[in-house]
């Protein structure tokens, strides 16, 4: 038969075919007895190469491979939603039903539960021109989620046939469609797509939109656009994950997508359990309901962590085509790029810089390039936002995957050994990142933020960077000896980092704070300052300015100023005054 | 499919070729019978076509071309596990050492375990209460975590170890046993633990599995797969908490080098494997609580940070894994403070779910992330203190100096049998705390200050 061969070679979960094969590049296949899922990486007249995503223990020469004659995809249709796959999407709920507690070999499940029924609303009708993109019909995927049923990309033509609004599984044929040529294709509720190749759009747009998180330090000093691409970089324990999953609770995207990729289980479980349990501020509903949660974690096969970046995005882009905003959480992207280089090892490929493989930079732009803020081909306008963790080796940032990832990103949110030291969480370090974002969104922000935000943005980041330049000689010669305008610098700089940049992920209210209430703090800490100023400039000593109080007030306002009680900073501007008159008096202004 | 073989055709380090053998099965034990009669374990690790590459555990010494039988056994390494294996002894490929037979298996276990679903794991919880301040307020262990020993060659991580098991069982009223796997470890260390162990009288409950430093060096690749394979049985079919001490992660690292650069692979960072993550990794991973099966992994594993250095691979990337870590400070150690844990790098990341009411204390995260945070600046007045002399420092930084001498002193420093209680450890680090100016804790609320900030008490005491 000659879509079956015989396996000849196995090193680790790289498998060899001796001699010319009808296969394609990037095909699925079955391998060995147990019908493990591989792929086709490398193809030469002598050999055929395939990477297993699953252990190849068990296998031994002689044993069959079988063509799919289908590149590797995934399934796309309703049911995605609230639910946790591994990197090849087999849902790992069903999978711990077939196999229990321990992951089983060789367990060809289909993604999306194939008896679940679902509400179908029917909108296409007989006759209709329709081409890729389309919205055939609609079904309520979760509380919070629409789903729209679109015709895949590779269609087009006329609907002669259609079914009648009612329950469907996601195999039940919904519609006819005749092609240009003529031909009857039955369209279902679910699709499949290659994950290596990207969904088509009808154009991209720029990105002019802020992706909001609730996280002052990202939102008001480092932002990020809808369709952006960020890199967390950063050493272990500095927070990449808790970072992460901060986006994933507060963003304002529609849809999360998680990518645990080759991290811990133990993290998985948390999202899984954390997200039950917590509400969208937006809608109201369980985050789980807009989450879709792809879980690859280190122990698990090698090869499906390199396939679950692909996956992830692929699912993202199935439903940006619907005109969602989508945000992808991938922890980590260094584990990706050394499945890469695993891969690439046993293939004796020629490695390029600490053994990574020379497409490496070429791999991640391909990556996030899939991220863009775009106008869709059923008009509709969608965005996919990447925030892409690396963990470099050794926390050194000079390492090749930063260093690529940099390129590609234009966020660059550096997370910093010694602030995660002290605690200061998120440990984002404000002078080693930055973001291009600002520029194109500054009209957003003075539409809705105000125009002073961007301008008082710049103060605070003045400040910030002034006391980096004075610690550098308080380091040699001690706080004392600074002058009082200095010293001033210094507490009004501490009040950033712990009243305003410090933010605790773990309070009710800290946790998410408002564009609104950020700018609020901001405008306290600089009018504090700027009062402070100019009592300090008629010699009045900063200690006195220390004695009111005022500093630590602000430091933890944070705390004492509840999301829901804007008129309380009126308040404290009140007592700032109340509190500087008697000094403003003594300076003789 | 059992077959015998014999001759080989290439013996290259640890590695031995055969050719003209078909159908071998990829990771499937071998036995190699020498001329005397001797028989050795290998595994197959690398099949082209009816070539194959077999990886043979006690090295290769006295092995021939032409006189070695090869056995085929068709079956991975497995492991005989009952409950009787609680108390015995065993080499690092799970060979019974101490002269009292085989185990009557009650079943066999291939020893590479499978893959945890993450949806069938349960989130680990449930706090350890160790008796060690350090750990419990600000590194805490959870059940089901694994919280490595970063140390050093010379530090008393083993001391560490065996405190922390000693009081972690006796709190345990369930039913509790620990694996002890030692990999390429001193005979001395060895019987530091076995004795430690009894003389903590938890040897009944101790299975051990040991490859010492003077053991082929290539079987250290299985001891860990054995101990967790262990580990794994009792915990999830025997419903028991087990806590698994791994030592020393650092000789196991440089035992797969080996292993890989014998077998012609291209080498990653300082000479190590590229796939050095994904191999820790598959035993990290194996710690864990599984829903509905009663027990649990725990793992401590100890690795020697080569000079120190944190950024080294086996620590990064272990570091990377692990649910946290506990770093041990050679300063501290030299100034005698045990156990010499730096707080700053040391961080268990299941922590913030398992303290606080109910677990611990109210008041547990408050104090000890004020705590970080004021040890924190104790270090920038220390490096100030080191240009301008202390003397020349404030008012605030002296404040802080003493504090970080008392925090170093009373805090960190504790008897190797001192076991104390979380609510004295807590109330510890705020007599501690209260010896700072109010303002300076600006990581806690005023409610939360108002409970347990008492500056004339700590005053008095250190005055």
């Amino acid at each position: 038969m000659a879509n079956e061969y015989q396996i000849y070679g196995i090193n680790g979960p790289v498998v060899t075919i001796a001699g010319p094969t009808a296969l394609r590049m990037m095909e699925m296949v079955y391998v060995g007895e147990g019908r493990l899922i591989g792929e086709v990486i490398g193809l030469d007249v002598a050999m055929t190469t395939i990477q297993v995503y699953e252990e190849t223990t068990g296998l031994s020469a002689g044993q069959p491979v079988y063509a799919t004659g289908e590149l590797m995809s995934v399934t796309l249709g309703p049911g995605l939603l609230s639910n946790i796959f591994d990197g090849i999407e087999r849902p790992l709920n069903a999978l711990e039903e077939a196999t229990g507690s321990f992951i089983g070999r060789g367990c060809n499940l289909p993604a999306l539960d194939a008896e679940r029924l679902w509400d179908v609303t029917i909108l296409a009708k007989p006759g209709d021109e329709v081409s890729g993109g389309t919205v055939l019909a609609t079904c309520p995927e979760t509380s919070a989620i629409l789903h729209k049923v679109i015709l895949s990309p590779i269609f087009s033509g006329r609907i002669v046939e259609v079914k009648s609004d009612g329950q469907y599984t996601v195999n039940n044929v919904i519609a006819v469609l005749e092609d240009t040529n003529g031909n009857r294709h039955e369209l279902t509720l679910c699709q499949r797509w290659p994950i290596r190749s990207p969904r088509p759009v009808e154009k991209r747009l720029a990105p002019t939109r802020p992706l909001i998180t609730g996280q002052r330090v990202i939102d008001t000093l480092l932002p990020i656009a809808k369709g952006g691409a960020a890199a967390i970089p950063g050493g272990f324990g500095t927070g990449k994950t808790m970072t992460q999953h901060q986006l994933a609770k507060w963003c304002n995207a529609d849809i999360i997508v998680y990518i645990g990729c080759g991290e811990r289980g133990n993290e998985m479980t948390q999202v899984l359990t954390e997200f039950s349990e917590l509400l969208d501020p937006k809608s109201g509903k369980p985050l789980t309901d807009r989450t879709i949660l792809i879980a690859n974690t280190s122990n698990m096969p090698v090869a499906a962590r390199e396939a679950s970046i692909y996956t992830g995005i692929t699912l993202a882009e199935y439903y940006r085509d619907m005109g969602y905003h989508i945000a992808i959480m991938a922890d980590s992207t260094s584990r990706w790029a050394e499945a890469l280089r695993e891969i690439s090892g046993r293939l004796e490929e020629m490695p390029a810089d600490e053994g990574f493989p020379a497409y490496l930079p070429s791999r991640l732009a391909e990556f996030y390039e899939r991220a863009g803020y775009t106008q869709n081909q059923n008009g509709t306008e969608g965005s996919i936002t990447i925030i892409g963790a690396v963990s470099p080796q050794g926390s050194d940032f000079s390492e090749p995957v930063t260093q690529n990832t940099k390129r590609f990103t234009r966020c660059f949110w550096a997370l910093d050994k010694s602030l995660a030291y002290a605690r200061h969480y998120p440990a984002i370090n404000w002078t080693e990142s930055y973001s291009e974002y600002t520029v194109p969104l500054t009209d957003w922000f003075h539409e809705n933020v105000g125009a002073d935000f961007l301008s008082m943005r710049g103060q605070l980041f003045k400040i910030l960077l002034e006391e980096n330049q004075l610690l550098e000689i308080v380091k040699l010669i001690g706080a004392d000896v600074l002058p009082d305008d200095q010293k001033l610098t210094l507490e009004t700089a501490r009040v950033i980092r712990v009243g305003f940049l410090q933010q605790n992920a773990f309070h009710a209210d800290d946790t998410f704070v408002s564009l609104r209430k950020q700018k609020e703090m901001m405008r306290l800490i600089l009018l504090l300052h700027e009062k402070a100023r100019q009592i300090v400039l008629r010699q009045v000593p900063v200690v006195q300015i220390v004695k009111t109080g005022l500093f630590e007030k602000l430091v933890k306002m944070k705390y004492n100023i509840p999301n829901d009680n804007p008129e309380m900073f009126a308040e404290y501007a009140a007592d700032i005054d109340n509190k500087l008159a008697p000094l403003i008096k003594k300076a003789g202004m | 499919m059992i077959i015998e073989y014999s001759g080989l055709s290439q013996i290259v380090g640890p590695l031995v070729t055969l050719e003209g053998v078909p159908g071998a099965i990829y990771d499937e034990m071998v036995e190699l019978c020498l001329q005397d009669g001797s028989v050795r374990v290998g595994r197959v690790v690398k099949v082209e076509g009816d070539k194959l590459v077999v990886q043979v555990f006690e090295g290769t010494r006295g092995l021939s071309l032409e006189n070695t039988q090869t056995h085929f056994t068709g079956k991975p390494i497995e492991l005989a596990l009952s409950k009787e294996i609680l108390g015995r002894t065993f080499d690092g490929l799970g060979r019974p050492k101490d002269g009292l037979g085989e185990v009557y298996a009650e079943c066999r276990r291939d020893v590479n375990g499978a893959p945890m679903n993450p949806v069938s794991r349960m989130y680990p919880q449930n706090y350890i209460n160790t008796g060690v301040s350090s750990i419990d307020a600000l590194a805490t262990l959870i059940r089901g975590q694994k919280l490595p020993i970063f140390s050093g060659s010379g530090m008393k991580h083993n001391e560490l170890a065996v405190q922390l098991v000693r009081q972690a069982s006796l709190a345990d009223e369930a039913d509790f046993a620990i694996v002890f796997a030692a990999m390429g470890v001193k005979n001395d260390v060895a019987q530091y633990f076995i004795d430690s162990f009894e003389s903590a009288n938890v040897m009944s409950r101790v299975v051990m599995f040991l490859n010492l430093a003077n053991d082929p060096i290539i079987e250290r690749v299985i001891t860990p797969r054995c101990a967790l394979a262990a580990a794994e049985y009792l915990a999830f079919e025997k419903g028991m908490h087990i806590l698994v001490i791994m030592t020393d992660i650092t000789s196991y690292a440089e035992a797969l080098r080996e292993f890989s650069s014998s077998k012609g692979e291209i080498p990653g960072r300082k000479g190590f494997p590229g796939y050095l993550y994904s191999d820790l990794a598959s035993l990290y991973e194996r710690a864990g609580i599984l829903k509905g099966k009663g027990g649990s992994v725990t793992q401590i594993p100890i690795l020697t940070m080569p000079n120190d250095d944190i950024t080294h691979p086996i620590p990064d990337l272990t570091g990377y894994i692990t649910e946290g870590q506990i770093v041990l400070g050679r300063e501290l150690d030299s100034t005698g403070i045990y156990p010499p844990v730096s707080v700053l790098p040391s961080l268990s990341r299941l922590m913030k779910d398992g303290i606080g009411e109910g677990f611990t204390r109210k008041d547990h995260s408050a104090a000890a992330n004020q705590l970080f945070a004021s040890y924190a600046k104790v270090q920038d007045a220390k490096a100030l203190a080191s240009v301008i002399g202390e003397d020349e420092l404030s008012l605030a930084d002296r404040k802080l100096m003493e504090f970080g001498r008392e925090f170093e002193r009373r805090f960190l420093n504790q008897g190797y049998n001192e076991n104390r209680k979380i609510d004295e450890t807590l109330d510890l680090g705020w007599a501690l705390l209260s010896m700072l100016p109010r303002e300076e804790l600006d990581r806690v609320d005023d409610e939360t200050l108002d409970e347990h900030y008492h500056p004339t008490e700590a005053n008095e005491e250190n005055s």
